[in-house]
């Protein structure tokens, strides 16, 4: 699977774009601020139906410009799938593929998939779990729709819960059998999500560690572990009988909205006492599980997006990471530099067939083919 | 929209404010009502506040009616054993116009969601819980939307009536008829499934 081609409209900081692309290799390279990430955006756009770095379907309009568009063409087992997406202020936007609407955009996630890895990703590592739920969360809603629903579900139903105990406290009054049925529904989506998680995990976590070992090369004893209150034998007990303190802090303490993932490093936490290249190589290690895990899935090889990759690994890591490449490891891959020079050193030894775009304020100035 | 009279746009303004009306249906009308019988206009007007005045909900199950007892909970016809929890009036007229049920109905008046502020004092809960104790009632079937709102009512409900020796159901949730199986969605059609019914 990868994109033969790429049309924009006013997307971010591109008026008209129109670029085939090399089912192998395409470096972007351009000066800061051209619009690398953003092209790197509209591919993600695509793939995943939002963009890549938040900000709502607005920010992703041209100043200015009151629409944008993004046209994209996959190709996957010699079939060409045209998708569509078009959006206009104050309008819902339009996802098309082959000119025919999905009932539920989330029904597109999954189709054509992609893995980002980006400068900011290292915030999975270092900020609070709130992230590493949602990275997790969106590989396995990805996987399994059940899931997706649980956890919509479970989202959902603690809002409430939490509404309730906001008004219990104003209105000093409980209503206990209220608060069982919610109590009730949380307690079964909650270990649902749980065994998934752990699951999944399971699963994940020796694939994450095989490529951690493969990109260091040395000895540290990495592990993956997955922490939840729900994982403990009187889960359902302990989530009822915090009653008392959810009340005092009018919100629900226990449950899965307070699982983590631990990154550990030869026992330690990787956020508190990781270096900033352990961090970055634990980081890259987890998108490239990331990419097998969809691809033993899916059967198809994601689409790889390596956004300023080179500016945050060593030249020893990244020239592990080169010889995947070299070695046919991956798809299709995109990858952005605001140096081109380094970037043709890097490619030089590699036998890649490679296309590179040069980018500058929104346009594409350059292309050169290199067929090796 | 500029209009040249502030009586029209005061009336607009009225009209519009209706569910599913925009101004310029609203427009319409006014100049429709304009163009015709001052007697027609005088005959909506007193409808509607005849409607407003005289309507009362009925002091058994709450469903919009024209006497204190509504003419469902009045009528011999109906089977009293059987009583349809619903969310409110509305879904009693559905309900009535597959004309495939006989039995009473209770309207709840919303469903319990304390997001929006609704708790279950704001709904007729007390009122169902002493009609299913002090009467024939053995089966109390649950009619509320397939939302999570929906079923946690339905759970909340079901949890205070289970004290009673009567039969607690709800609808079947599934495959609309006339409908491609490859189309239905995937939550409705796994419902389905779970909730199969014996072929006889
Ligand atoms: N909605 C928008 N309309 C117009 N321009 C935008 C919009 N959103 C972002 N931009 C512009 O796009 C440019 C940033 O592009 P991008 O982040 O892709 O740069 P880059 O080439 O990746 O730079 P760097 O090398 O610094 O990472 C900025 O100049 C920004 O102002
Ligand atoms: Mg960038
Ligand atoms: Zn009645």
């Amino acid at each position: 699977m990868f994109l033969e081609k790429i049309n924009l409209l006013n997307f971010k900081n591109y008026e008209m774009l129109d670029l085939d692309f090399s089912s192998s290799v395409n470096c972007i390279v351009g000066d800061n601020g051209s619009g690398k990430t953003n092209l790197l955006d509209a591919i993600y756009y695509l793939s995943m139906s939002k963009g890549a770095f938040g900000g709502g379907n607005t920010q992703h309009v041209l100043h200015k410009e009151d629409f944008f568009m993004v046209k994209g063409v996959f190709q996957a087992k010699d079939l060409d799938y045209e998708v569509t997406c078009g959006y206009k202020k104050g309008q819902a936007k339009v996802f098309k593929v082959n000119q025919k609407q999905y009932d539920k955009i989330s029904d597109h996630i999954g189709r054509f998939p992609v893995v980002l890895i980006a400068p900011n990703d290292t915030d999975t590592i270092t900020e609070g779990s709130e992230l590493r739920r949602k990275f997790f969360d969106s590989i396995i809603s990805q996987l399994d729709k059940n899931y997706l629903i649980n956890l919509i579900q479970y989202t959902h139903h603690l809002k409430q819960r939490n509404s309730l105990l906001k008004q219990f406290a104003e209105r000093n009054f409980v209503d206990r059998s209220l608060i069982d049925t919610y109590n009730h529904k949380l307690i079964a989506l909650g270990k649902a999500i749980c065994d998934k998680r752990q699951e999944f995990i399971t699963e994940f976590a020796p694939i994450f560690r095989e490529h951690y070992q493969e990109l260091t090369e040395n000895k540290e004893i990495t592990a993956l572990v997955y922490q939840s209150q729900f994982l403990e034998e009187h889960y359902a007990d302990d989530f009822r009988q915090a009653l008392p303190d959810d009340l005092r802090l009018q919100r629900t303490t226990r449950g899965i909205h307070k699982d983590d993932y631990d990154f550990l490093i030869d026992d330690h936490l990787l956020r508190k006492f990781g270096s900033q290249g352990q961090q970055k190589s634990y980081i890259i290690a987890l998108k490239l599980a990331h990419f097998d895990i969809i691809k033993n899935y899916t059967f198809m090889k994601p689409i790889l997006l390596l956004d300023d990759i080179f500016d945050k690994l060593d030249d020893k890591r990244m020239d592990k990471l080169m010889r995947k490449v070299a070695a046919h490891t991956f798809g299709q891959i995109f990858i952005t530099d605001a140096r081109p020079e380094r970037t043709q050193t890097v490619f030089e030894h590699i036998d890649v067939e490679k296309r590179i775009f040069t980018i500058a304020k929104g346009e594409v100035v350059d292309v050169m083919e290199d067929l090796n | 929209m500029i209009f040249s009279s502030k009586l029209i746009e005061d009336a607009v303004d009225q009209i519009a404010g209706l569910p599913g009306i925009g101004k310029k249906t609203a427009l319409r009308l006014v100049f429709h009502l304009l163009k015709q019988d001052e007697k027609s206009t005088v005959a909506l007007t007193d409808t509607l506040l005849k409607l407003r005045r005289d309507i009362v909900y009925c002091n058994q199950c709450h469903h919009i009616s024209d006497t204190p007892t509504c003419n469902i909970c009045s009528s011999n016809k109906r089977d009293r054993t059987l009583l349809c929890v619903v969310e409110d009036s509305q879904d009693v007229l559905a309900i009535e116009n597959t004309a495939q049920y006989q039995g009473l109905y209770h309207v709840l008046g919303g469903v319990i969601s304390p997001m929006e502020g609704v708790s279950p004092i704001d709904l007729h809960i007390t009122s169902l819980l002493e009609r299913v104790a002090k009467s024939e009632i053995k089966e109390v079937i649950f009619a509320l939307s397939p939302t999570m709102e929906g079923d946690t009512t339905t759970f909340y409900l079901t949890k205070k009536l289970r004290e009673h020796q009567i039969k607690i159901s709800t609808i079947a949730r599934g495959v609309p008829i006339g409908s491609e199986l490859e189309y239905t969605d995937e939550i409705t059609l796994g419902r389905s499934i779970i909730g199969r019914t014996t072929y006889e």
